[in-house]
């Protein structure tokens, strides 16, 4: 919840209250390669986000840098109006609530389905809670939820890597859920699915967008279509275009930077 | 059944707990019976020094069982376990020191052989305390202990990973030799500690004290088994081998890494010290060179040929790859090594889940070969 | 009764040998001839039954200054001074010879010949070396000048003080005249000097680095009478300090530098097994050692088929044939069995243990476990002075050996074929792969190519170290050290990290104890990559972050 003693203020928290994600100025550059440039970028709670843009635009640098596993060189990184994100790790980034699906499917493939969905469950995170840690029966009934969430309850006993593709895709799109974050970032959620998983995932994403804010990066342009949400261009670490899929695919800059001249 | 009762038996399944008891009783009870009462000519009789063997032997398990909880389920491969190892075994060795007494060479009741050789006129501070066998025994863990939790802290934080960390624990036990082998140290330089007369009160060159110190060896794996299969059955355990094949993916769910492996980190060198104390009273000597590096990736072998991630294996691998060392050093000398050499290039390239894994192939058993905890604790089966 | 020697005693025994001396120089040729006779007499005079006697006759002996004198009287100091029963002669016996004492001429064989030793004590000997001193201040040879110099400059009495001044006066040779310079500089300091020689004494002296004077110095700073000379003294004491501090740590220096360069080499071959092709090779130590072997292999077969002329060059051969050995050992293990665990570091470290063990055994088996001696060729051995800093021809060699092979191997991966081919797989397998690469044959040879350096180093160490089957295990944790300080991948990173550990090291030892020193840099080193987990030069970006 955004803190409205804070929208009198003036400067960055003035400006970031009443947002999810608030990004101002943020560079990172890797031996001179500049992977952004002064990335500005405001996200409202509830919203849903497309990223879009050609290789090398810095899309993967920008979650990295919100989910802590990079440190920008300089720039603002608030969450929820308040919370620099700079100054945490990657654990307490995840604790405030924002969920991170990586572009390959990251599961813990020696672990079974229910396993891994019991990890990512919300709850303490602290070591020695976590070793006397026992599954209450509200706990198995959000797992058992879950499971038919991503259509893998006959699965749940099978080792994640026996899984196929796309059913990792979904184990870990329910292990996000099972963090229950306010925040939630996908980055190429469909790459590698089927047709009918493409638009299975696309209803799924609509259902879970309905009670948090959710940014996805994405190349399949059916896909964003289908999402059908605002959508920012990058390009060269900055922003290029915002609006409507239909707005920026008519911007002069964005068609030369796609189609190249 | 109360939840602690519960999870107790929850430690292993119905089979496990038939062979880990069988296995306990037979090698705590059964091996000294034999000592004690088969007649010295029959086939079933186990001489004092057969006892003796296997109490090291069960010293050397009991540290591979410490190695294999954060290689085989957290990954790390610690190539300093020697060093927690040496550490639990000096100090007890500090304690059998002080239990001379007068009986030294040089008489001295305050102070040990050796700093008498070095005209030290008084017991250095860190030495205090150590007359008590409870100082002692609580030294032989929390040292190893307060190491391992300093220098994991610093790695683990610093996300240093892999062979960096192999690295730097080697670099860690090699300066600790180094550190060992100093005279002004007061460990007893080059010597070390030695000509060590009793225990807690008894004889050391007594069969009954040998066997006692058997017995406890045995008790002690049977204990830090068991207290390794509640970490790696533990939702702890589970985030240890995710983060073993998914480190970041771990930290993105909020899970501390740094405190997971620090735990395990911790707890595993306070097993390896124990191993160290009961060892130095068995073999009546602890010196510098078990700090060396070589040693430390010994036990990673024995781990290794048992079958990484199973905590039984690496007991079975530290039995067998030193019951062949004592063959071969018996018979030709030469050979170990070449064999000892093959043995880690064999284990590598053919068996990389050792001999628990290949057992489980030759018989064709379904059971998982991969180290993965029991799919379900059967603490949570009772809410289904 | 034998007296203690004095200074008064030697002061003029110094005087007579002088005077004798110059006698001896300035006399004309018949003149000689008639002190042939005095000469005789006084050699005979030597045989005396008491000591004092004897003392007095080696006075008078030093006095007469006679060339063959110093012959005389070295063979009464070792006792091969014998009277012949028989004749009376006195004689010399050396080396199963007798030779006349006055007239150097040979009489026979010793065996048999009935002699009687003419003994000396402690004192006759003490007083025979410093006549000897004092008359070589005036020998016809410079060099024995500058010794018997350097002689008084290391015990310098006062009495000495006039002996010198008339040496230098009849001295020509440059070398010998400063020699003789410092030494009366140092006798007038010590009181035999006015105040104002005692101060051009302390100027004289404020070069030295040697203790004995700057206490002298000292000495002079707290005791002169003269308040000006006592200032000059110690500030010459405060400048030879500073000076000295100066020279030690150049000293470090050079020894980091040289301890750094055997480090680098041994590091280089790891840089590029480990920092490029990621593979944890433990059995890097080996490669040294086998590389050390090889060098003695050929030094043998240099021994055995080469005439000792060309045994210098037996180095030269051996760079190459470590090279080719070692390369071909690192290949075959590549083949065999690290290419079956890439992408598995800890197997791969496992396995190259394994190796390491193999390798040391066998070398135990064919060579024994004891060291084997490695010889210096010629050219490799002596030292040379430079700006007071003394330094030893093999440390200079292996420092530029190593450059030279840093450099090499830069230049080879900028610029050859197979360098490029190396970095390209280095960077993007697959798409170097795509690009018709053959990528596992560059595999084998880049693995090849490191163990082959390793080898080059072993030649190196062999100069340095004993050669024993454990050679490689005291290099094996430095080396890692080394690349994981430096940053993994980077030849610079190799070379710095390499020259600041030795260098670190070297001034730690003195502080700290060489093993304390070493305890020290391991815990820097871990402290260190808390700060920089990639070490001093890191490679930094998302493509090196998994």
């Amino acid at each position: 919840m955004p803190e409205p003693a804070l929208a009198t203020n003036h400067g960055p928290a003035a400006l970031a209250a009443g947002s999810i994600l608030y990004l101002d100025g943020v560079s990172v550059s890797f031996d001179g390669f500049k992977a952004l440039n002064t990335l500005s970028l405001v996200i409202a709670p509830g919203e849903m986000r497309t990223i879009i843009g050609p290789n090398g635009a810095g899309k993967t640098t920008m979650m990295d840098v919100i989910t802590g596993k990079t440190r920008p060189d300089e720039g603002a990184v608030l969450f929820d109006g308040s919370v620099d994100l700079t100054k945490l790790d990657e654990a307490a980034i995840a604790n405030l609530g924002i969920g991170r699906k990586f572009q390959k499917p990251t599961v813990f493939e020696n672990l079974t389905v229910f396993e891994n969905l019991e990890l990512a469950l919300k709850g303490p995170r602290r070591t020695f809670a976590v070793l006397l840690a026992s599954l209450t029966g509200a706990q198995r009934d959000r797992i058992d939820a879950l499971l038919a969430t991503i259509r893998l309850t006959e699965r749940a006993q099978a080792l994640a890597g026996a899984l196929s593709h796309g059913q990792k895709q979904w184990l870990e799109i329910g292990m996000l859920l099972a963090q229950e974050p306010r925040f939630l970032m996908l980055d190429e959620p469909v790459a590698g699915m089927t047709d009918a998983e493409t638009e299975q995932t696309a209803d799924l994403l609509r259902e879970i967008a309905r009670d948090r804010s959710v940014l996805v990066v994405e190349h399949d342009m059916e896909f964003v279509r289908a999402l059908g949400c605002k959508v920012t261009v990058l390009h060269e670490g900055s922003v290029l275009a915002e609006g409507s899929l239909a707005t920026v695919q008519a911007n002069e800059r964005v068609i030369e930077v796609y189609l190249g001249r | 059944m109360g939840p602690i009762t519960r999870r107790l038996a929850s430690l292993e399944k119905g089979r496990g707990w038939t062979v880990f008891l069988i296995l306990t009783a037979a090698f705590a009870v059964g091996v000294p019976l034999l000592n004690a009462f088969a007649p010295a000519d029959s086939a079933l009789h186990v001489p004092t020094w057969v006892v003796q063997l296997m109490g090291k032997y069960l010293c050397y398990a009991l540290l591979a069982l410490a190695l294999d909880l954060v290689w085989g389920f957290a990954g790390v491969l610690s190539l300093g376990h020697g060093a927690f190892f040496a550490l639990g075994g000096y100090a007890m060795g500090m304690y059998l020191m002080r239990g001379i007494g007068d009986r030294s060479v040089y008489g001295n009741a305050d102070l040990p052989d050796f700093m008498v050789f070095l005209n030290w006129k008084e017991l250095p501070w860190y030495w205090w305390g150590f007359d008590q066998f409870w100082f002692a025994a609580l030294m032989v863990v929390l040292v190893p202990g307060a190491l391992a939790f300093v220098f994991g802290w610093l790695a683990f934080r610093s996300r240093i990973t892999g062979v960096y960390l192999s690295i730097i624990t080697q670099a860690m036990t090699y300066a600790l030799m180094l550190a060992f082998f100093r005279n002004e140290m007061g460990f007893g330089g080059n010597n070390g500690l030695t000509d060590f007369k009793e225990i807690l009160g008894f004889d050391m060159t007594a069969d009954a004290t040998k066997v006692g110190l058997y017995v406890a060896t045995v008790l002690f794996l049977a204990a830090s088994y068991l207290l390794c299969r509640f970490i790696v059955t533990s939702r702890l355990g589970r985030v240890l081998l995710a983060l073993r094949d998914a480190e970041s993916r771990v930290r993105f769910l909020g899970h501390s890494v740094t405190g997971a492996k620090l735990f395990a980190f911790t707890v595993s060198a306070m097993i390896a010290g124990i191993a160290g104390a009961l060892y130095v009273p068995q073999v009546g000597i602890i010196n510098p060179s078990e700090f060396s590096p070589a040693n430390s990736i010994e036990v990673a072998i024995w781990t290794a040929v048992g079958g990484r991630g199973t905590l039984f294996g690496p007991i079975l691998g530290a039995l067998t790859v030193n019951g062949a060392k004592s063959f071969f050093t018996g018979v030709a000398p030469e050979i170990w090594l070449f064999f000892l050499g093959a043995l880690f290039v064999v284990v590598t390239l053919f068996l990389p889940k050792g001999l628990l894994g290949l057992a489980a192939t030759v018989k064709g058993l379904r059971r998982p070969t991969l180290p993965t905890p029991d799919t379900q604790p059967s603490g949570e089966k009772t809410h289904a | 009764m034998p007296r203690r020697p004095s200074f008064k005693l030697l002061l003029a025994l110094a005087l007579t040998a002088m005077i004798g001396a110059v006698l001896l120089v300035s006399a004309a040729a018949p003149a000689r001839a008639a002190d042939a006779a005095a000469f005789e007499a006084a050699v005979t005079a030597l045989d005396q039954k008491s000591f004092g006697d004897k003392a007095k006759a080696v006075d008078a002996l030093a006095a007469l200054g006679d060339a063959r004198t110093p012959q005389v009287l070295r063979a009464l100091s070792a006792g091969q001074l014998v009277r012949h029963k028989e004749t009376g002669r006195i004689l010399i016996a050396a080396g199963g010879t007798l030779t006349d004492a006055a007239t150097g001429e040979a009489v026979g064989p010793a065996d048999g010949a009935p002699l009687a030793k003419i003994v000396a004590n402690n004192q006759i000997r003490t007083q025979i070396e410093a006549a000897l001193g004092a008359f070589l201040l005036f020998s016809e040879n410079p060099a024995e000048r500058i010794t018997a110099a350097r002689q008084v400059l290391g015990n310098p009495t006062p009495e000495a003080a006039p002996a010198l001044v008339r040496a230098l006066d009849a001295e020509t040779d440059a070398g010998a005249r400063e020699a003789l310079t410092r030494a009366l500089a140092a006798v007038q300091l010590l009181g035999g000097g006015t105040a104002a020689e005692r101060l051009a004494a302390v100027e004289t002296l404020s070069d030295t680095n040697d203790p004995a004077l700057k206490a002298l110095l000292t000495t002079a700073a707290a005791n002169d009478p003269d308040a000006a000379v006592r200032e000059a003294a110690g500030d010459a004491v405060k400048a030879i300090d500073t000076r000295m501090a100066v020279l030690e740590v150049g000293q470090n220096l050079i020894f980091g530098l040289s301890a750094g360069s055997i480090l680098l080499l041994a590091a280089i071959g790891l840089a590029i097994t480990f920092g490029v092709m990621g593979v944890i090779n433990m059995a890097h130590g080996e490669m040294l050692m086998l590389g050390a072997y090889t060098t003695f292999v050929v030094q043998e077969v240099f021994r055995a088929t080469l005439p000792p002329s060309v045994f210098g060059l037996y180095l030269v051969v051996a760079i190459p044939a470590a090279f080719v050995v070692t390369g071909a050992v690192g290949v075959a293990m590549e083949r065999g069995i690290i290419r079956f665990l890439y992408g598995r570091p800890l197997e791969t470290l496992l396995a190259t243990w394994g190796i390491s063990l193999i390798l040391q055994q066998a070398v135990r088996s064919l060579f024994g476990a004891t060291n084997r001696e490695v010889a210096n060729p010629e050219w490799m051995s002596g030292s040379l002075e430079l700006l007071g800093l003394s330094l030893t021809a093999n440390r200079i060699v292996i420092i530029l050996f190593a450059f030279a092979v840093l450099g090499g191997l830069a230049a080879f991966l900028r610029w050859s074929s197979m360098g490029l081919n190396m970095r390209a797989v280095t960077q993007n397998r697959r798409m170097a792969s795509a690009m018709g690469i053959p990528t596992g044959r560059v595999d084998a040879l880049t693995f090849g190519l490191g163990s082959g350096i390793a080898g080059v180093a072993g030649v190196a160490i062999s100069q340095v170290a004993n050669v024993s089957p454990n050679l490689g295990q005291g290099y094996i944790v430095d080396s890692f050290m080394v690349v994981v300080f430096g940053g993994v991948g980077s030849l610079w990173g190799a070379l710095a990290g390499a020259f600041s550990l030795g260098v670190v090291n070297k001034f730690l030892e003195p502080m700290a104890g060489a093993m304390l020193g070493k305890i020290l840099v391991l815990v820097f080193i871990i402290l260190f990559i808390q700060k920089r987990p990639r070490g001093l030069f890191a490679l930094r970006g998302r493509a090196f972050e998994n």
